[in-house]
């Protein structure tokens, strides 16, 4: 069953490093390319770090790995993703009269593949 | 050499004893030349202004039309630029915005179309003047340069207060050379560091102590003046005194007047200076003109721009940072503050003169007495504060009501009645002579500016010249020129452009004890948030420029 | 322009070294112009200095073998680049202008040319950014500052929806938290720091104090705080519920602003990119005014790329508006929403494009990718990205600040000249839009002399 959660694009080093080295390199892929989960969703979903999942936005579908997030950096009910391509795919096209497309906070259905 | 001639015109060109009389005048390279000796000799190209009105080029010594502030403002205001008429590309000009702040296309076609061919912009900080630069190389038609902001500088401050006036000016020659700018400016002297400081922060008159530093405003004024002086820059100290704005300031204007000692000093937009009443008392404001003029008539150390208020919406744009926050509490406007680290601040908030407001009529009636009132010409110079007291583009205006009394008593009658009592504009019945306007748009600026090859027509002369269409209606004359040169290129016909030039920037490096280097790199890579090394601008800054000379007696 | 010293022969070999003090890095805002190059023939071998985005930055810049120019995904001389590019947009109905954030602003100037020239749109990265943040200001305004009078005066330094410790690594130890300031002369303990985020990010190892508020309830929070601030009494139960944060948490935040000399409240795109945008960054700058009726405040957006500040004072000074401008009618419009790059390629509306240094075929949303790949357009990048791949002319371009002179502006609007490390055999953006403007002019007959 899928379950809605919140999803924050954002900035990492690792994806910032990334675009300096080459974007079709593979430290910048295997970065944009991972979704965080809080460690509590990841227990209750039975998810372990490498599983794919599919994340469906209103405006378009992606299918990443997942990881737990460190700590306690994310709260359940929210995702992480480095910014990029994938990130990108989720969002619509709208802007809502300002010129930003809402990249942050946007609602996403996650689902385990296989 | 090609020469080109203006044939026939009426000339106006006081600095040469030229009082309207027909004369040709003669141009080579971008130069005003001597008739050739033989009378054979026939120009390659020639206009004939029979007819017509012959003046050197208009010089605005104080406006605010490049850097971080003018550029703010740009940013802030997109609702006015929207109502404005646009300015539209051509195969020959780029396009623009206008609003009482243009873009920078639009502005050079603007002052050019008006006929004026070079002006100042009155307030850069030095850590921005890179901006400044840059905006310079997107702005035809006119020359161009800026002042440094100092008045609130901490080396300055410092100097001053470990009593070392050699350091002091060294470091103002340093400060100018490195911003490649024109000359040393004050802003609110110590007020603008104890706004940085605390709430609301601002000194109240010449003796108070600035706030971490254990010096007065009164002793900024003196430092900077002297340092000019003895650097024999060719502008003073420009100054925009303490207390802008605020009812009975005029005592602390005649104390900026006095703290000079007698060193050179101008006073730009006096008019917002020379108001009497309580503190903060709207019900007491009223002119306090005529005790200013007499000291400035009696002290030719000192001289002044106006800074005339129009009626209408603007916006106020100033380095003085708690002016900014004052005046953005009185209009309830937006409002923006920048402070620069170590040297300057900023504020902004669009603004309206209203004619039936007591304060503002009287503001507008304060600026003409200065003009009536002042004996010597040489010593008051036309401007708005553009945008401040309102654009440049109403220059004609002012020029109508001081040429046509009947016109200004039939506008007096349309401002706020209290404006009788509280002020003398009433009884005032002189009117300027064409002369007399041509110096205080052009002969005079250009003498106060020490630019000796500016602001007249004799050999030598940059070949900056407006001509114009005689008009009884002298706002008519003085908005449409009928042609404008600029360095020996018609750039302008009727108003309309035709061969854009782009103007230089004018800038001096005086002389200064290289010794003093070490010690300002100390201070600064202490304190900025810049390398020392990147803060001076450099020589590719500067897209055509020419060096002022120091060294000549003011 | 070049003040590069011809080598003799001898010394070009591998082992001549080169080093470049007061460097400036172009990555992100922070611009720090205080690195040190070590320069070994066309290669960067060390960044002394640098944080980690700047030292990926300096080390990852070399010289890669591609061809200066791309037609149609075939190689092609600069010369037929120009041209084929110049039809393009001197042709095209509705040509836009979009990137410019990571070029230069001599560069970024004659782009602004040409887009007057061809009647196109100029939008930059702005509008994905702060655009927000900038149609903020034109309401309400901003009280702010330069950097290094945070580093002088900031005593209490809020950072809101912004991971400075991944997106600007240097700004805590260069600017906003450990350097010592001439009024905090303990530094780092003279200061405190809070961080308003919905994750606990990096940054929170950084902070005294942390407020983790609801995902897209910034609008919320910071409406409590202008309550605080103005002495409205207000619903414990409705705070917490409405941001994630007991009311008491905000009151002790309020009375530590109240109390700061001088407060700091930097913020970014957590809240420019989240529902409600520019009310969200309005609600900040007003906050800040309204500080200042207690005491000094100041605001600043985290800008991210290198000179993005300085595409907005180009385009600002040549056309009065800061993004989102449209030059169709002959003169400048702005209308985020409707200029803007996300929405002129998702609504299917430009039939031409010109993309300097940025990506949108990785950073748009799927429809506005999808217009942009039906459409020519022209590309220039010192890397190949999605977007250099699928376009109709690509040009290799110099990297800015690593092989090109030229001016940025960090963060804060003060600009800074670049010290390049080594010559680039390909041409700086500078270098092809000049050439690219020469001929959309002489296409569209205007004046060289304009």
């Amino acid at each position: 069953m899928p379950e809605t959660f919140i999803l924050i694009p954002g900035r990492t080093s690792k994806q910032g490093c990334g675009i300096s080295e080459g974007k079709f390199k593979e430290n910048y892929q295997s970065e944009i390319n991972v979704v965080q989960v809080a460690p509590q969703d990841m227990q209750r979903l039975g998810l372990s770090d490498g599983d794919r999942v599919r994340l469906t936005s209103p405006s378009g579908r992606i299918e990443v790995a997942v990881t737990a997030a460190r700590g306690d950096e994310l709260p359940p009910g929210l995702l992480f993703i480095a910014y990029g391509d994938m990130s990108s795919r989720l969002m619509g096209g709208d802007t809502h009269g300002s010129g930003m497309p809402t990249s942050k906070g946007l609602d996403v259905e996650l689902e385990k593949i296989g | 050499m090609s020469l080109f001639k203006i044939s026939g015109g009426t000339v106006y060109d006081p600095a040469n004893g030229v009082d309207g009389q027909v004369r040709d005048i003669w141009i080579s390279e971008g130069r005003i030349v001597d008739a050739p000796a033989d009378p054979q000799v026939r120009p390659e190209r020639m206009l004939d202004a029979a007819g017509l009105v012959v003046m050197p080029g208009g010089i605005d010594m104080h406006c605010h039309i490049a850097g971080p502030k003018v550029n703010m403002a740009r940013k802030m205001r997109p609702e006015e630029k929207r109502q404005a008429e646009p300015v539209r590309r051509t195969p020959r000009t780029h396009s623009g915005t206008m609003g009482s702040v243009p873009s920078t296309f639009a502005t050079g076609y603007k002052y050019a179309g008006l006929g004026y061919t070079t002006a100042f912009d009155a307030a850069i900080p030095p850590l921005s003047a890179r901006h400044a630069h840059e905006e310079f190389a997107d702005t035809p038609c006119i020359d161009k340069g800026f002042y440094v902001l100092m008045g609130n500088n901490h080396y300055v401050m410092k100097s001053i207060e470990q009593n070392e006036p050699e350091k002091l000016k060294a470091f103002v020659a340093w400060l100018l050379a490195a911003a490649k700018g024109f000359a040393p400016k004050l802003v609110n002297p110590g007020g603008v560091e104890v706004w940085k400081s605390r709430q609301a922060g601002n000194v109240s008159g010449l003796d108070e102590t600035v706030a971490s530093f254990n010096v007065t405003p009164r002793q900024i004024i003196r430092g900077v003046a002297q340092a000019a002086d003895d650097l024999k820059l060719p502008h003073s100290v420009h100054i925009h005194s303490n207390m802008l704005g605020m009812p009975g300031n005029w005592a602390t204007t005649l104390d900026t007047m006095q703290s000079l000692e007698g060193h050179r000093g101008h006073l730009t937009h006096i008019q917002f200076h020379s108001y009497g009443g309580g503190e903060g008392d709207e019900n007491t404001f009223n002119s306090k003109v005529q005790p200013l003029v007499d000291y400035v008539n009696q002290h030719k150390n000192i001289t002044v721009d106006v800074g005339q208020v129009l009626f209408g919406k603007t916006t106020s744009m100033t380095g003085d940072g708690p002016l900014g926050y004052y005046l953005s509490n009185v209009y309830k406007s937006k409002w923006f503050s920048g402070d620069t680290e170590m040297e300057a601040g900023c504020g902004i908030a669009p603004i309206e003169y209203r004619n039936k407001s007591l304060v503002h009529s009287l503001q507008w009636a304060i600026g003409l007495e200065w003009y009536l009132l002042m004996e010597d010409p040489w010593r008051v110079v036309m401007s708005t504060d553009h945008p401040n007291g309102g654009s440049f583009l109403a220059y004609p205006q002012i020029v109508r009501l001081l040429m046509d009394r009947t016109w200004r008593q039939e506008m007096l009658k349309t401002v706020n009645p209290l404006v009788r009592q509280r002020s003398q504009l009433a009884d005032l019945d002189r009117e300027y002579s064409l002369s007399e306007i041509c110096i205080i748009t052009r002969a005079a600026p250009a003498r106060i500016l020490g630019l000796a090859h500016k602001g007249h027509l004799g050999p030598g002369a940059d070949a900056d010249i407006t001509i114009y269409t005689p008009d009884e209606n002298k706002e008519t004359m003085f908005e449409l020129p009928r042609y404008v040169i600029k360095a020996g290129e018609v750039i302008v016909e009727q108003g309309e452009i035709r061969e854009p030039v782009y103007g230089k920037t004018l800038h001096v490096s005086p002389e200064f004890d290289p010794g003093i280097e070490p010690d300002i790199a100390d201070w600064f890579e202490k304190y900025y948030s810049i390398r020392f090394r990147n803060y001076p601008v450099t020589a590719d800054y500067m897209h055509t420029s020419r060096e002022v000379a120091c060294g000549k007696e003011g | 322009m070049s003040t590069l010293i011809e080598q003799p022969a001898a010394e070009t070999a591998a082992d001549s070294l080169k080093i470049v003090e007061d460097a400036t890095c172009t990555f992100c805002g922070c611009v720090c112009d205080d690195i040190t190059l070590k320069v070994q023939g066309d290669e960067i071998v060390e960044a002394k200095s640098a944080c980690v985005l700047g030292k990926a930055w300096f080390l990852n810049h070399s010289v890669e073998h591609r061809p200066v120019c791309l037609v149609d995904g075939q190689p092609a001389s600069l010369e037929q680049g120009v041209e084929r590019a110049a039809r393009i947009l001197a042709g095209a109905t509705y040509p836009i202008i979009y990137g410019l954030s990571d070029t230069t602003c001599e560069a970024q100037r004659v782009a602004v040319s040409i887009g007057d020239w061809i009647g196109g749109n100029v939008d930059t990265t702005t509008s994905v950014c702060h655009g927000p943040s900038g149609m903020a200001f034109q309401g309400v305004g901003e009280v702010t500052c330069t950097l290094g009078e945070i580093r002088n005066r900031g005593d209490l330094i809020i950072f809101w929806g912004s991971n400075p410790a991944e997106s600007h690594p240097r700004h805590f130890t260069k600017y906003s938290l450990t350097p010592k300031g001439m009024f905090l002369p303990r530094g780092r303990k003279d200061r405190t720091c809070v961080l308003v985020d919905v994750r606990k990010t990096k940054s929170a190892n950084a902070a005294d104090i942390f407020l983790q508020i609801k995902p897209r309830k910034d609008f919320e929070a910071l409406w409590t705080l202008r309550a605080l601030a103005k002495g409205v009494e207000l619903d414990p139960a409705g705070v917490e519920a409405d941001t994630g944060v007991p009311l008491s948490s905000w009151q002790d935040l309020m009375t530590r602003m109240k109390a700061a000399r001088f407060g700091v409240l930097l913020f970014g795109m957590g809240l420019t990119m989240t529902r409600g945008k520019h009310l969200n960054s309005e609600a900040l700058l007003a906050l800040t005014r309204d500080m200042n009726a207690h005491t000094r405040f100041v605001a600043k957006p985290m800008r991210g790329h290198g000179n993005v500040t300085g595409a907005d004072n180009v385009v600002s000074w040549r056309t009065g508006y800061p993004f989102g401008v449209n030059l169709s009618r002959g003169y400048p419009r702005f209308n985020p929403g409707e200029y803007t790059t996300a929405d002129t390629l998702a609504r299917g509306e430009a039939d031409a494009a010109m993309i300097i240094a940025s990506d949108p075929m990785s950073n748009f949303s799927q429809p506005a990718r999808e217009h942009l790949a039906k459409i020519p357009y022209i590309a220039l990048d010192p890397k190949e990205t999605p977007t250099t791949r699928q376009a109709a002319v690509a040009f290799t371009t110099a990297t800015y600040g690593i092989n090109t002179p030229g001016t940025v502006y960090r963060m804060d609007d003060v600009p800074i000249p670049l010290r390049p490390a080594f010559e680039s055999p390909y041409p700086s953006d500078y270098d092809v839009l000049s050439a690219l403007e020469t001929r959309v002019r002489e296409l569209k007959a205007v004046s060289l002399r304009a």
